[in-house]
Formats: C-alpha cells, sequence, structure tokens
C-alpha cells in the first residue's frame, strides 16, 4: 500500500524542554493506527504537528508528497481532525456549522447541500439540522463534530481522543459512524488512551513514551486487548493513564 | 475575497441571532451621550461651543462602544475550540482576520447609525451634511478595527482581555483618533473635502498601513 503520512526525524522542543525526540512514522493509505502514551508522552503534539497547527524544531513532515511546512493549505484540504473539542459554533445551527465548514473547504451549491443531508443522517441528526447547537447533548456535539470533519471527504482522519466526556450510547454510536468509513477512502490516526477500544477498532497500534517511538507493531501481531495492556505496561515508563 | 465574507457572514449570524455584542455596545455609547450631554448641556451654551465638545464626546462613545465589541470578537472562536477548527481549515490567516475585521467594522456602523441621531437631538447640533461626516467616521472607525481585531486576538487567551484591550489599544488609535475627531468636528460644522483633506489622507494612510502589517502579522498572533 502506498504511504500517507510520513514523519522523517520530527523533534519538537517548548524552550529547553523537548516533547517528541526524532519521531519516524510511515502511516499507508487505509491503516487505522492508534497512538498510545501516558499523559505528557508528545501524543497531542504529535497530531498538531501532523495537522499544520504546530511546526517541528526539526525534520520534516508529508502527507500525500505534500510538506506540511512548506504547504499547509494543500495538506489542510487533505485532512479532517476530531478532538475533545468540537470545533462547533454553538449560536449556529447543525446544518449552519456544516455549511460554514463546507464554504471553508471550497465547497459550494447543491454540491454541498447533498453532503450536509448525507452527513447528518449519517450521523443520526436529520431531525436536529435547524437546531442550534447550543441545544445539544456532547454526544451530538460529537457527532456532528465528525461530520463537520468528515464534509470535505478527507484522505486521512486525525482523532485526538475523540471519547473523553462521551456515555456509552454515544460512544457506541461515535464508533459505528467510524467504521462506516470506507478505509481505501480515509486513513484514521487515533490519540487515545483506550486500550480496549484500540484492540477492537485499529489495525495497527503506536506507543509514545517521553518524545519517543517505543513500540510499533500491527495488531495483528498483539493477541488481545490483555496482552496490549501488558506492551504497554512494559514499555511506558510512566502508566498512570491506563 | 468570497471566504472573507463568509467568514464575516458567520460572524454577524451569530451576533445578530444572540444580540450579546450589539445591544451592550448601543446602550453603552448612548449611555456615553446622554452622561455628557446632561454633564455639559448647561455649561456649554453656544452652538460655537457644542461644536468644539461635541466630536470629542462623539469619538469617546464610539471608541469605548467600539472596545468591548472587540473583546468578545474572538472569545466566541475559543468556544469548543473553533479557532482551532477555522485554522485546520485551508483559509490563509489573512482572510481569517479580514473576515472578523469586516464584521466588526459593520457592527460599529450599525452602533454609529444608532448614535448619532440621538446625538444630534440631544446636543441640539446643526450637522452640515451627511456625506462628509459619515466618510471620516468611516475612515476612522476602520483604522480603530484594523488595530482592534489585531489586538482582540492577540489578548483573548489572557484572562484580563477587558481591561488589556483598551490600554494596549487607544495609545495605537491616537494617531487616528485626533485626525478623526478634528476632521469629524469640521465635517459636522459643514466644511468641505478641501479643508479636511490633510486629516482625510492620514485618515487613509493609517488604515492602510494598520490593515496591510495586521494582515501580515496575524499569523504569529494566532499560532499556538
Amino acid at each position: 500500500m502506498d504511504s500517507i503520512l510520513s514523519l522523517s526525524n520530527v523533534s519538537k522542543s517548548y524552550g529547553n524542554f523537548p516533547v517528541l525526540k526524532g519521531i519516524d512514522l510511515d502511516i499507508r493509505k487505509g491503516e487505522f493506527v492508534a497512538i498510545l502514551g501516558s499523559n505528557g508522552a508528545g501524543k497531542t503534539t504529535l497530531v498538531k504537528i501532523m495537522s499544520t497547527l504546530s511546526s517541528p524544531s526539526e525534520g520534516v513532515v508529508e502527507i500525500s508528497g505534500h510538506n506540511v511546512a512548506d504547504d499547509p493549505a494543500s495538506v489542510r484540504s487533505m485532512i479532517g481532525v476530531i478532538s475533545h473539542e468540537t470545533h462547533l459554533y454553538n449560536d449556529l445551527t447543525a446544518e449552519e456549522n456544516l455549511r460554514f465548514f463546507g464554504k471553508m473547504y471550497g465547497i459550494r451549491g447543491d454540491g454541498l447541500e447533498d453532503r450536509i443531508n448525507e452527513l447528518l443522517e449519517q450521523v443520526e441528526l436529520s431531525g436536529r439540522s435547524d437546531d442550534r447547537v447550543v441545544t445539544f447533548s456532547r454526544g451530538m456535539k460529537q457527532r456532528l463534530s465528525i461530520a463537520r470533519s468528515l464534509i470535505h471527504e478527507p484522505q486521512l482522519l486525525f482523532l485526538d481522543e475523540p471519547y473523553t466526556g462521551l456515555d456509552q450510547h454515544a460512544s457506541r454510536t461515535f464508533e459505528k459512524v467510524l467504521q462506516d468509513l470506507d478505509p481505501k477512502d480515509t486513513t484514521r490516526v487515533m490519540v487515545t488512551h483506550d486500550l480496549i477500544r484500540t484492540f477492537q477498532m485499529c489495525n495497527r497500534v503506536v506507543i509514545l513514551d517521553h518524545g519517543r517511538i517505543v513500540f510499533d507493531s500491527p495488531m495483528s501481531d498483539v493477541g488481545s486487548a490483555e496482552e496490549l495492556k501488558e506492551i504497554y505496561i512494559s514499555n511506558v515508563k510512566s502508566h498512570s493513564s491506563i | 475575497m468570497i471566504r472573507i465574507l463568509d467568514i464575516a457572514a458567520k460572524d454577524l449570524k451569530e451576533e445578530f441571532r444572540t444580540k450579546q455584542m450589539l445591544n451592550s455596545m448601543v446602550i453603552f455609547s448612548l449611555l456615553v451621550i446622554v452622561i455628557f450631554s446632561i454633564s455639559f448641556g448647561p455649561i456649554l451654551g453656544s452652538s460655537e461651543n457644542v461644536e468644539m465638545v461635541a466630536p470629542g464626546v462623539l469619538w469617546i462613545a464610539f471608541i469605548f462602544a467600539g472596545s468591548i465589541g472587540l473583546s468578545r470578537s474572538f472569545v466566541a472562536e475559543l468556544e469548543n475550540g473553533c479557532l482551532e477548527g477555522l485554522k485546520l481549515c485551508p483559509v490563509s490567516r489573512a482572510a481569517i482576520y479580514t473576515g472578523k475585521a469586516v464584521a466588526n467594522i459593520v457592527l460599529m456602523l450599525i452602533v454609529e447609525i444608532i448614535t448619532i441621531p440621538i446625538f444630534v437631538i440631544l446636543f441640539n447640533y446643526n450637522i452640515g451634511g451627511l456625506f462628509l461626516p459619515g466618510l471620516v467616521i468611516a475612515l476612522g472607525t476602520i483604522g480603530f478595527v484594523c488595530v482592534g481585531t489585531l489586538l482582540s486576538a492577540l489578548t483573548v487567551n489572557t484572562r484580563t482581555r477587558e481591561i488589556l484591550l483598551p490600554v494596549l489599544l487607544l495609545p495605537l488609535v491616537l494617531p487616528v483618533l485626533i485626525p478623526a475627531v478634528m476632521a469629524t468636528g469640521s465635517a459636522l460644522s459643514g466644511a468641505s473635502m478641501g479643508d479636511i483633506s490633510q486629516e482625510l489622507r492620514l485618515l487613509l494612510v493609517y488604515d492602510v498601513v494598520f490593515f496591510l502589517v495586521a494582515q501580515l502579522v496575524f499569523e504569529y498572533v494566532i499560532q499556538d
């Protein structure tokens, strides 16, 4: 399979404090990669660098051959980001939020309206399309956040602890939407602390510790969720987050 | 260009729906005019005295009402991490800045359109014309908002943004305030464009310079 995301010797420091140290990572099209690590391991910083929100102190990040530092606009049109923050405007309706972000990605006219209806149906919010986001529950906001991040049909989807604050029902709906994405169209990279969900959903696991990759393996080589937990504990010096 | 208008339209749609900023700005602006008219009305006497004081009063109302609006301009973008969502879109940072500035200019112009008739009535002011005072006030507003929108983004992550913004903003907008007040007074009294051409040129240069500088530095202001 072709590579969609490649990181070469990526480091990031805040002042004298190194957060990422020489990260090399290659992600192929269609993979669903989990990035695990304790708090402060550098997971969110890594996602911010990969998604153009932050620049690496050293190294090169390329998405589909485009250098993230040199050509951020092209990269942004290829990626979607779902985080614990929904990136939604409270005083706009669900439909208005999607329409606004669609326009920001250069989608307009009937194509945009069709895409909005399709996504609202997919995240089971068609009945609430004209309601303001401020009236939504946390789970509904997160589902709408998925629709927002998929409006431009990104090739690469970053998920930064997307389950934070979701109840069981909202988590299941969220999972279903994620699993319904065609891996041929969308590669997924998820930062999480949830080892069971990682084992069930992802096909590759990367463990970060103190800014370095300490484990990288296909999920097929990990026998069970219990085994993943053992691997995590043995590789992470501070494992307070599991 | 079209994305600038999309961002401005989104901001205005949110504001017209809640009217959080607009109501506060209008009420504050009117309060300033009423308080000044009550305080100075009896001692101003002749229309010449009114013409000397009133333009300053008008701009005090605009500037402080504007500061209230500007201090909230980026707050909505902080809720739910919307600014991050906007930064993730393939839109230039300059477009984000300009879109926000356009929305702020529209809001300030609405406040000014409501304030000016009340000002005219309370100060018993005889306006010489509408076009020239409108042009001066619009140019002054653009300069004020160009700087204010940038500083609003700069201070939005601080806990004391409501205090910090006017403290930083007022010294920086002095070069626009002085010609704006002078030209507003003259224009309201019926001066011709030739009479205030120097002030108009100053305002225009200030607007262009600050708009361009703000566009260039905005990327660094909103960087993580």
